[in-house]
């Protein structure tokens, strides 16, 4: 007992200093770690930014916004237009399958699956969240535009935007799930018995009551899916088809080019591109469109979500 | 009582009255309309296993491990491998598991225990959040620039140490988010006992709250391994598809900084080949990635569920 | 200005009085002008009272009225509150807390701490008495300070067949009794109590009531409590506060009406609002 001592009579309440010492070090250590992730970020849009703007420079400003000339690295041809349409097609066409899928998918394991089939049900549904992107742009041609896309259109051809973006919607349907799911289940138990205290449904309670009051999370879940939509790489690189350029194009059964599949020809094909001054640039400038679109996406979501939290 | 005897009974009336509409059609069908939702979902998972499957198993029975071992090739199916894929993807784990684990477990407990309440601490929070959706593409090119380009001296240019280093950033905010939300779930009386006792804020994280959030922080970090282990689109910038790992007398720290490739590499290299004979190849060469990617997946899953505790 | 004068609510208008204020026997604490801030908000305001030395001093008053934010800055629990802030001192042993000098982590080793709900470290037994010691740098046997701890809470002959099994098997009585043999582990100079009873049933609530008399020789114990019948049983001095609404904010702030011999405030206090309160017309 008398190691640590009994205090009497004037006090020293100092402490160990080099415990405290150490204390101090330790935390350095972690606030190290935490700046680190801001470096991160300040890096990603410092290399972006950089190049982006000497492709900026290269090329005819103007020239970037015309629709309809198309996109076509290797002849010098950059037409914003284009890619990005090409991403709205293809994701938009992702978020009619996740939205649907995920959705329905959240509110059946959150308001009516018995607790035995959830355990059971949504771990299935968290490993297909665990699916490769390049996996499900494998499947995509090799089995959803056969058998899906050209069953339904014949005149489809074997790489589309259409399956493409049926392939990126069941990639980001667990995503939608779960964000979903979790924003359903924090509506608090109460609510759910008022409203089966005044003698609703089951259907009306849940559609009348709880989803209303997840409506934030529900924003949430689709906006944070489409930014995935929008920055999903693999499938539109294998799947839709455009690997150098593309036309303009709009009509989902035709192969189409975006943002992402562009980056990733300029990128496997960088060594080829010896053309223009400002071709393998034209990758950053890409980037960085992207990674603003997301980020305001991402903004976005971030908001719906604080207000979920903030009202539960 | 007497009132009752005349009519029909109390009993009759209210019966008649709790009886409602017997069935509700129009909840019937929405739940069958959600129920559906959520099995195509999974009926998809089956088709997409299956489809893999059967595309790939007559590899295996052919080839056997020989298969496993085999080289990355375009040009010959009946010697083509995924070897170096499988070598190339435990490499680039490697590095996330020393990189990205440290520093983001490091954070986390930085942004959850320690920073107190700031502006700039909640900007670093929202930072972190938007970090982990920033499509993976762009985070190739952060690779490309800073790992191969600036740090091209140290790393050796478009090497596994360069892949490795970018797929570790790009799980970092992941690992921060799990970890920083397994920290949260701890409740905060245990750090007030801890406190209470003439404890340092270290001696509290180290001995109270990072054990007890120990299964949050494990799940989280599997998670991001399985995430890593999928990921294509940013090593195409930092060039895993120069394909051969250097291996030889050079040594295994050499080899660090020679070309390489990876699982999911090859299975887009060899999705895109026109040959019909590499088809069932990249099926095969997908049941090998699946069954990375799904098993530390479930484990995660397995783990999350194991520990799951309320308070 | 005299004190006085700032604290309406404390009427203090003999001389007499004032002395009475004042415990018999060697202070541990004087707490002179002590105001607590969250933020803008001031959740106790201008408090000054003395604690001695081997006594219990029972905190009692409505909800809100300050009772707990003041005992937790006795061991600087507050610090760990971000916004919070104190202004006034409390002298421990004449050395003031709040001193820049002051290491909080040493306070809470001197001054220890049981709350409100039992709060085990989810670990064994055993590791809950010896984490104190051990981080303190106790050298000598830790098996003899664990058993002796566990005695002095009256706990010993429960558990000592099972140290090793978690503590969060233990039943809530059991885990606010082990919170107590982890708190004397480190020898403190006095130990601060917040409700320890509230999560307990009745019989439970006894043996922590009976533990606090056994160990008061060696502690100097300051309990928050909810109870009066509590407070009327194991204090020796009883201080009673109240909360005064802030109209402005819309908030209430704490402050001491009468602190005094236990027997006292329970029989013959001196402001009708302590009276009002014991007899059970308000609060």
């Amino acid at each position: 007992m008398a190691a640590i001592g009994a205090p009497t009579g004037a006090m020293d309440l100092r402490g160990d200093a080099r415990r405290r010492r150490k204390e101090t070090r330790i935390r350095r250590v972690f606030q190290g770690a935490a700046v680190f992730s801001v470096i991160v970020s300040v890096l990603i849009v410092a290399s972006l930014l950089g190049r982006a703007l000497f492709f900026l420079s290269k090329v005819d400003l103007s020239a970037l916004w015309i629709p309809s000339r198309g996109w076509y690295p290797r002849r010098g041809v950059f037409d914003i237009p284009t890619i990005v349409m090409g991403t709205l097609v293809v994701s938009g066409i992702g978020m009619l399958v996740a939205a649907p899928l995920g959705l329905g998918a959240a509110i059946y394991l959150s308001e009516y699956a018995k607790p035995r089939v959830r355990r059971i049900l949504k771990p299935i549904l968290e490993i297909l969240a665990g699916v490769p992107s390049v996996v499900l742009g494998f499947f995509a041609i090799t089995w959803i535009i056969p058998n899906v896309v050209q069953t339904i259109w014949p005149e489809a051809g074997f790489f589309n935007m259409m399956g493409a973006g049926i392939a990126v919607g069941i990639l980001i349907t667990p995503l939608v799930a779960s964000v979903a799911e979790d924003s359903l289940r924090s509506v608090p138990g109460a609510l759910r018995e008022a409203s089966y205290g005044m003698g609703a449904r089951k259907r009306t309670t849940t559609m009348k009551i709880v989803v209303p009051a997840a409506v934030s999370g529900i924003m949430a879940s689709l906006i944070l899916g489409l930014s995935r939509a929008i920055g999903e790489t693999m499938i539109v690189a294998i799947a839709a088809g455009a690997s150098g350029g593309s036309a303009f194009k709009i009509n989902p059964l035709e192969p189409g080019q975006t943002m992402t599949a562009a980056m990733t020809a300029l990128a496997i094909g960088s060594d080829q591109v010896r053309g223009q001054e400002g071709t393998f640039e034209s990758l950053f400038f890409v980037g960085l469109v992207l990674f603003f679109i997301t980020l305001v996406l991402n903004i976005v979501s971030e908001r719906f979500v604080r207000r979920v939290r903030k009202k539960y | 009582m007497a009132i009752a005897a005349r009519g029909p009974s109390t009993a009759d009336v209210v019966r008649q009255h709790l009886q409602g509409r017997r069935i509700d059609y129009k909840g019937a069908l929405f739940q069958a309309a959600i129920l559906v939702a959520l099995l195509l979902s999974l009926v998809i998972l089956f088709v997409l296993i299956s489809q893999v499957v059967r595309g790939g198993i007559e590899v295996f029975q052919e080839r056997g491990f020989d298969f496993l071992r085999g080289r990355l090739t375009v040009v010959s199916a009946s010697i083509a491998g995924v070897g170096q894929g499988i070598a190339g993807s435990l490499l680039l784990m490697a590095f996330v598991v020393l990189a990205a684990f440290p520093a983001g477990i490091g954070a986390a407990v930085y942004l959850q225990e320690y920073a107190p309440d700031t502006k700039l601490n909640r900007f670093v929070n929202v930072n972190i959040r938007n970090l982990a959706g920033v499509p993976s593409i762009v985070y190739g090119i952060l690779g490309l620039v800073i790992f191969v380009q600036v740090l091209g001296p140290l790393t050796g240019g478009k090497t596994v140490m360069a892949g490795g280093l970018t797929l570790a950033v790009l799980v970092l905010p992941i690992v921060i988010l799990t970890t920083m939300e397994a920290l949260r779930a701890v409740p905060g009386s245990i750090r007030e006992a801890g406190f209470g006792v003439g404890a340092t804020r270290w001696e509290v994280i180290r001995s109270h709250v990072l054990p007890a959030a120990a299964p949050g922080i494990l799940t989280g970090t599997v998670l991001s391994i399985s995430r890593a282990i999928g990921e294509t689109a940013p090593l195409l910038l930092v060039g895993a598809t120069t394909g051969l790992l250097a291996t030889g007398g050079s040594g295994f720290f050499e080899s660090l900084r020679g070309g390489y490739t990876a699982l999911p590499v090859i299975v887009y290299r060899w999705t895109s080949l026109p040959n019909e004979d590499f088809r069932a190849l990249t099926s095969a060469a997908i049941i090998v990635l699946l069954l990375l990617t799904l098993s530390t997946n479930a484990i995660a899953i397995i783990l999350r569920n194991r520990y799951e505790r309320k308070w | 200005m005299t004190a006085q004068e700032t604290k309406p609510g404390i009427r203090l208008d003999t001389a007499e009085h004032a002395v009475e204020r004042r415990p018999a026997g060697e202070l541990v604490f004087d707490v002179q002008d002590l105001s607590v801030y969250y933020g803008e908000f001031r959740a106790v305001r201008e408090i000054s009272m003395s604690i001695a030395q081997n006594q219990i001093t029972a905190l009692i008053g409505p909800s809100g009225c300050g009772k707990t934010t003041m005992l937790r800055c006795f061991n600087r629990m507050n610090d760990l509150i971000e916004t919070a802030r104190v202004e006034g001192k409390i002298l421990y042993h004449g050395v003031d807390l709040y001193e820049k000098s002051v290491d909080p982590v040493e306070v809470r080793r001197r001054i220890g701490m049981v709350f409100q709900k039992p709060n085990p470290f989810p670990k064994s037994i055993y590791d809950n008495v010896a984490f104190g010691p051990k981080i303190a740098g106790f050298k000598g046997n830790m098996d003899d300070l664990v058993e002796q701890s566990l005695q002095k809470a009256a706990l010993w002959d429960e558990v000592k067949s099972r140290l090793k099994e978690s503590a969060t098997g233990l039943s809530g009585g059991q885990q606010q009794r082990l919170c107590i043999a982890r708190c004397v582990a480190v020898e403190p100079d006095v130990i601060l109590m917040d409700e320890p009873c509230s999560a307990l049933d009745p019989i439970a609530t006894g043996k922590v009531e009976d533990l606090m008399q056994d160990i008061k020789d060696e502690y100097t114990i300051v309990i928050v409590t909810h109870n009066m019948q509590q407070a009327a049983r194991v204090s020796d001095m009883t201080a009673f506060f109240t909360a005064e609404v802030n109209e402005e904010q819309d908030r209430r702030t704490g402050v001491l009406v009468e602190y005094d011999k236990t027997e006292r405030i329970f029989t013959n206090p001196t402001d009708e609002r302590t009276e009002n309160y014991v007899t059970g017309r308000f609060g």
